[in-house]
Order: structure tokens, then C-alpha cells, then sequence
């Protein structure tokens, strides 16, 4: 076990990668010397050389062609996109292209080797376009994989499931936490499965679920609920697409009662699937309505940050607001 | 001859292919670095008032620069991107505009809308998103924009002005147009300028833009600064073959390569730019040579990806400082006062500065408007629901709570 950051957990299942297949490459805008704007990918080129490891021109929509082109030869592809708010001129080649690889063939190509890194989220005084968490659109999409870890020690593990995994994923980093969150990690190979949520605290009285970024402000709110009797069910659904829905059932099941958050604007957010599919699945368990704590349905701001997150206090209300249904 | 294929065919019986560098575009210089105007050169036609008001432009955007990188890592605002090198190049350009063209610029060129007229006050409360921004404090630092000043509002996605200025210029055009016989009537009144770095030229919106500039001839300059980075990766890293300007002419486009950090060259190539495309409704492409003199941005650190002799030797080609050498030379410009002036300015900046940093920020109500014309029945809900969080819980949420009515 080591000391690591999240971005020095991505480094080494990047460099667990890098060694065990000799055809892996990493690339994207700024990756090679310079190790990315975040330095995820800081001495990887060096030690793999600049035919593995390299700077792409400044084009998404290139850098996701080229992906699912050497992916579909066979070599493991890790693409970065710099921001996820920058993904987007990317979309045709990951919606159309990745994720209907394998079935407009007939299985007779795919992209499984095709990995997606992309840092997301808010709470970086970015702005508009520096703090999007597009997982919603991408869900949307048969064919794709979606994965986003909460700590040094997810993000490792279910990295490395994530390139080993046979369809193309996408990787969403909470850049927020790329150096705040620091925890033990083991320095040899390990996996955590995809498709798996975790249930990180066990609660009597409400289930509140989230992923990424946002497991912080649901721990906290867990806190402040648990100094008012409130016991709190925490869930984290590291997978969105396939998502957990046996995990987070069987614990509605137990509390009755579902808090859902995430950054991304409420409207058509990955929490109305999660809602509509619970509500079915548990209806005769709900002692409240599900409530949703997340964005605000404009653009992400950047003067009225804390007023637009779903901060713990929000999650909060809503934890009572379900307890005095 | 000409075929369907609408290309003049060459025949030939050799078989050569063509080497990607074979254009070797040449690149106009006007001044030298001392400020004398080059043997062979000619000096465009520029009256004085012009040319002080570039270099007081660009001066001003060199001390702005200055101090507002500064209050970045002071941690007053937040984010902070220079100029330092290309003032040469975005000023005299624009300034060889008319004041009413359409400016669509990629991020770092705040020199051009200062030359319109944007003011310290308006730059300050843009950088310290207050409630007195245009642009109502939702954009990061130096996301500058302008209706009045014909300056459309930065956008940080690369590249995706060069199609929306394709077909600005487009509409800028038709209404030159005769409908019955297609022909231009006379002569377009504006055209639309379009910045973008080097690396901005790589996005697939780049090739879309140019292309349809091309065939459906709108009047666009397409302003290409490569200044040999994008944020860290140098430009043998972003393209192979003749820069930027051999991309113009496989397009079709009358291209021109610049010295960037050559004002006087810069405004003749812009002025003969902007005549090709009002006389013949077309577009024209400039690709200006500099050297980003400082970080990408105030997240960026250069030492990193470039070595300390590469900078020292590009220290020494200060644009602003050339310009001036020319001004001094020309007698229209006086030393003693021109420091003066700087003191002057550096004072009124700081002065802004602590003037913006205490207004206010923008309103609970600037949250939600503008996302459509008026807020959606969603949307509105939210917003009654959040004014009720924060009435609960007003001491969490400071900056708004005291003003919900
Ligand atoms: C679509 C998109 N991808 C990535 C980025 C992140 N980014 C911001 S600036 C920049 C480099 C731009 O370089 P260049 O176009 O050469 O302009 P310069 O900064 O040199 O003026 C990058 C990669 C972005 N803003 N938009």
C-alpha cells in the first residue's frame, strides 16, 4: 500500500497498462511530455517513448476516430479528452461509432479496447465550460460502458476493469478530487467490477445514493442527518451504465426512502432513470416520494456556484423533507 | 481545361508527387526590430492617430496583462490568460477594420475589443464576474463580449467560431446580393474577422468553416495566430507541411502569411484583406507568426515543456516595443510622456481593480435568466424552491441570501 492522490491512482493503473500490453497507447491534447493539464499521464512517456505515449493534434473528434480505428485493430486505446466539457466534438464518433461497433457488425469487429479518460465536474471556479458531468447523454447510449470512481482506491480499480473490460468505456474523473482526495493504495494490479454499486454505510431510515464528486456531499449530509436521528443508507453507484439496480432496490426495500444526487441539471439526469426504475421496483416499499438533489436546469455558473450545487445542506432538506413526508 | 470536378487540370507524365512544404509561403515583414522600416518595404498608409491609438492600445493591454496576472495568484480572481506577444498582431488588425465588422475571437485577444472601446471598468467587472458584467458573472476571467462593440462573448469551446463566422460573413453579404442574378451589387459594407490559434485550426469545426467560406464565398477573415503553442504542445506536434496559410490555399482562399509581432505589416495585410473581401465577397486568410511570450493561462506552467534559451531568444522580439521604436522615429510619439502615461494607467488599473473587486455579485435571479427567453415552467420551480433553501438556511449562502425578496 502506498499514500496516493487520485491522479497518481490513474498514473499507475495507466502504467500497469502500458507494461503489460506492448501496443497500448495514450494519447490526447498535451498528454505526452507534459503529462496532461492535470499530469496524469506525468512520465509516462518517457518510459514508454513517444510512439506509445503522445500529444495528439487538437481535434476530439481526431482523437475519438483514431481511438476506435486502433482499438479496433486490437491495441488497447486510452484516449484523454481534456475536460468532459470538450467531449462533445467527439460525440458522433462515441455514439454512433463505439458504441455500435460490435452490432452493426455482427460481432464481426468491435472497440472493446477503447478506454475514455475525461476529467468532469464542478467546483474549480470553471465555469461554463469547465465543470459538466455529461454522463446522462452518453446513458442514453446501447453500447457503452460508464464508470466513474469517488476516491484514489476506485479509481484505480475500476480503471483497470475498465481497460480490461471488452466494450468501450467511458472513464469520468472528478477533477475536484484529483489532489484532494488521498487515500491508501495498493502499488500491484487490482480490479473492482463494473456494474457493481457499493454500499459504503449501512442506515435504517433512508438510502441516499450518488457517484463521483458527489459521495462527499452525501457523506456530509449523512452527518448532519445522523446528528438529527436520522440513520443514513449510503450507496455509491461507481457504474452508470449498466447501473446496479439490485443494489439500490434491495436497500430501498430495507429504509423506504431514496435520496438521489447528482451535479449534472435534474432534468433528463441520470437520477430520473434511477427514480422511474426504483419507483416501479419498490413501490409498495416507498414511504416518500424519491427526491432529487442536483443542477439546477441551466448552464453550470460560474459566480453562484455554491447556489447552483447540490451542496449537503440541500441534500439535507431533502433528507428531511423525505422523513416528514 | 476544366471538368465537372471543378479543378483546372494539369497534365503531366511524370509521376511526382507534391512535398507538403513545396508552397514555402513567405512571410511579410514591414519593420525591423529597431522600428526602421525594411529596404524593399513599404510602410502602409496609416495616419498618426491611428497608429498612436494601436500603440495605446496595445500598451494598455501589456500593463492589464500585467496586473491581472498578478491578482490571480494574489487569489483575487480566479483564472487570468495574457496577450504578451500577439498585441501586434490583434490590434493592428483590428484596427484595420471598420469599428461596426464583426470581431469572433477565440479567448486571448482583449486587445481588439479594447480597441473599440472597452473600458478598465467593463474589463474589471468581467474579470471579477460582479453583478456589473455583461455577461452577468457566469463565464470564467477574460471571456470578453460586446453587442455594441460588434464583439461576440467568448466561448472556451476551440474552434467553434470559424464556422458560426462563415456564416455571420454570410449574412453580412447577402444583403449586397441582387436576387435575381446572384451578383454582388455593391460593395459589401462589413465583413467579420475570425481568431483562432494554431492549435484551434486542428478542430474538425476549422475545416468545416473554411470549406463553406470557400465555396459559398462569405466575406470572413480568417485570422490564424500560431504563435508555436497550444498550451504545451509545440506546433511540430499539431501539423505537418506549410502552417497554418497552406491550408488556406488548399481551401482556395487568397492567403497571407505575417510577421505577428510586426504591427505595420499586420494592418497592410489586414486592410488588403478586408478590400478581397468586400470587393469580390470572399474569404481571405492571414496566418500571423509570433511567440506566445508567456504561459498559456494562469493554470499553465511553461517551464515545464519549454527550455529557458528558447524564451530568452523571443524576449528580445517584443512587438510593442518595435511599434514604438517606429512611433519615436516618427516623431509622434514622446518617451517622457509615454512613461507618464504608463504610470498613469497602472494607477487607474489598480484603482478599477479595487473598485470591482467590492461589487456585488450578480443576483440569485441572474442564475436562471437567459437560459431561455424566459425561465421554463421547470425552471421556475426550481427557482422558487432554491429562493426557499436558501430563505431556511441564509447564513450558508451568503452572497444571495441578504437580497431575495
Ligand atoms: C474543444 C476544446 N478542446 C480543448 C480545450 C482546452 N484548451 C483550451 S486552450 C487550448 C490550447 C489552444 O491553443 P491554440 O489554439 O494554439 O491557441 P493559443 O492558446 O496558442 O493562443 C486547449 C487545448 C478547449 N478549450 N476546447
Amino acid at each position: 500500500m502506498a499514500k496516493m492522490n487520485m491522479l497518481h491512482a490513474i498514473n499507475s493503473a495507466l502504467d500497469i497498462t502500458m507494461a503489460e500490453h506492448p501496443q497500448a497507447c495514450i494519447f490526447g491534447e498535451d498528454v505526452g511530455y507534459f503529462g496532461g493539464v492535470f499530469r496524469a499521464t506525468s512520465g509516462l512517456q518517457e518510459k514508454y517513448g513517444k510512439h506509445r505515449v503522445f500529444n495528439t493534434p487538437l481535434t476530439e473528434q481526431g482523437i475519438l476516430g483514431f481511438a476506435n480505428g486502433l482499438a479496433a485493430f486490437g491495441a488497447p486505446a486510452l484516449a484523454e479528452i481534456q475536460f468532459a466539457d470538450y467531449i462533445f466534438p467527439a460525440f458522433d464518433q462515441i455514439v454512433n461509432e463505439s458504441a455500435k461497433f460490435r452490432y452493426r457488425s455482427g460481432n464481426e469487429f468491435d472497440v472493446g479496447n477503447l478506454t475514455i479518460r475525461t476529467p468532469y465536474g464542478g467546483g474549480i471556479a470553471g465555469g461554463l465550460y469547465h465543470s459538466q458531468s455529461p454522463e446522462a447523454y452518453f446513458a442514453h447510449t446501447p453500447g457503452l460502458k460508464i464508470v466513474v470512481p469517488r476516491n484514489p482506491y476506485q479509481a484505480k480499480g475500476l480503471l483497470r476493469a475498465a481497460i480490461k473490460d471488452d466494450n468501450p468505456v467511458i472513464f469520468f474523473e472528478p477533477k475536484r478530487l484529483y489532489r484532494a482526495s488521498v487515500g491508501e493504495v495498493p502499488e500491484e494490479d487490482y480490479s473492482i467490477e463494473l456494474g457493481k454499486a457499493e454500499v459504503i454505510r449501512e442506515g435504517t431510515d433512508i438510502t441516499l445514493l450518488a457517484w463521483g464528486a458527489q459521495m462527499e456531499i452525501i457523506e456530509q449530509a449523512a452527518q448532519k442527518a445522523e446528528e438529527a436521528g436520522i440513520s443514513c443508507e449510503i450507496i455509491d453507484l461507481r457504474s452508470i451504465l449498466p447501473w446496479d439496480m439490485d443494489t439500490v432496490a434491495k436497500s430501498v426495500v430495507k429504509t423506504g426512502r431514496l435520496v438521489v444526487s447528482h451535479e449534472a441539471p435534474i432534468t433528463n439526469g441520470f437520477g430520473a432513470e434511477i427514480a422511474a426504475t426504483i419507483q416501479k421496483e419498490c413501490f409498495l416499499h416507498l414511504e416518500s416520494p424519491i427526491e432529487r438533489v442536483c443542477g439546477l436546469d441551466t448552464p453550470y455558473p460560474l459566480a453562484l456556484e455554491k447556489e447552483y450545487v447540490p451542496d449537503a445542506l440541500k441534500v439535507f432538506a431533502a433528507i428531511k423533507r423525505s422523513m416528514e413526508f | 481545361m476544366t471538368n465537372p470536378n471543378n479543378i483546372s487540370l494539369n497534365i503531366s507524365h511524370a509521376l511526382e508527387f507534391i512535398d507538403g512544404h513545396a508552397l514555402n509561403i513567405p512571410t511579410l515583414k514591414i519593420l525591423s526590430d529597431q522600428g526602421d522600416v525594411l529596404d524593399g518595404a513599404t510602410a502602409p498608409d496609416i495616419d498618426k492617430e491611428t497608429a498612436l491609438r494601436i500603440y495605446s492600445t496595445m500598451r494598455f493591454i501589456r500593463l492589464l496583462d500585467e496586473r491581472m496576472q498578478g491578482a490571480q495568484r494574489q487569489g483575487r480572481i480566479s483564472f487570468y490568460m495574457q496577450c504578451l506577444g500577439e498585441e501586434a498582431a490583434v490590434t493592428a488588425s483590428a484596427a484595420a477594420l471598420k469599428e461596426d465588422d464583426m470581431i469572433m475571437a477565440q479567448y486571448r485577444e482583449q486587445a481588439a475589443i479594447h480597441y473599440r472601446g472597452f473600458s478598465l471598468e467593463q474589463f474589471m467587472n468581467q474579470l471579477f464576474s460582479n453583478e456589473k458584467d455583461l455577461g452577468k458573472g457566469r463565464q470564467m476571467p477574460v471571456h470578453y463580449g460586446s453587442k455594441e462593440l460588434h464583439y461576440l462573448t467568448i466561448s472556451s469551446p476551440l474552434g467553434t467560431q470559424i464556422p458560426q463566422a462563415t456564416g455571420y460573413a454570410y449574412g453580412q453579404k447577402l444583403k449586397h446580393i441582387d436576387k435575381e442574378t446572384g451578383e454582388l451589387t455593391s460593395e459589401i459594407d462589413n465583413v467579420t474577422i475570425c481568431y483562432f490559434g494554431e492549435g484551434a485550426a486542428s478542430e474538425g469545426d476549422f475545416h468545416a468553416g473554411l470549406n463553406m467560406a470557400a465555396v459559398h464565398g462569405s466575406p470572413v477573415i480568417f485570422y490564424a495566430r500560431n504563435n508555436g503553442y497550444a498550451i504545451s504542445t509545440p506546433a511540430d506536434e499539431q501539423f505537418k507541411g506549410d502552417g497554418i496559410a497552406a491550408r488556406g490555399v488548399g481551401y482556395g482562399i487568397k492567403t497571407i502569411r505575417v510577421d505577428g509581432a510586426d504591427a505595420l505589416a499586420v494592418y497592410a495585410a489586414t486592410q488588403a484583406a478586408r478590400k478581397i473581401a468586400v470587393e469580390n465577397g470572399e474569404p481571405v486568410m492571414i496566418e500571423s507568426i509570433a511567440y506566445r511570450l508567456g504561459a498559456h493561462s494562469t493554470s499553465d506552467d511553461p517551464s515545464g515543456y519549454r527550455t529557458k534559451d528558447e524564451e530568452a531568444e523571443f524576449k528580445n522580439s517584443c512587438p510593442v516595443n518595435r511599434f514604438k521604436q517606429w512611433l519615436l522615429k516618427q516623431n509622434w510619439l514622446d518617451e517622457a510622456q509615454d512613461d507618464a502615461e504608463k504610470e498613469k494607467i497602472r494607477e487607474d488599473i489598480l484603482a478599477a481593480l479595487k473598485v470591482a473587486e467590492k461589487v456585488q455579485k450578480p443576483t440569485l435571479e441572474d442564475l436562471v435568466s437567459d437560459v431561455y427567453d424566459t425561465p421554463i415552467p421547470s425552471l421556475q420551480k426550481q427557482y422558487d424552491e432554491l429562493k426557499a433553501h436558501i430563505k431556511a438556511y441564509p447564513d450558508a449562502y451568503p452572497v444571495t441570501a441578504g437580497r431575495i425578496k
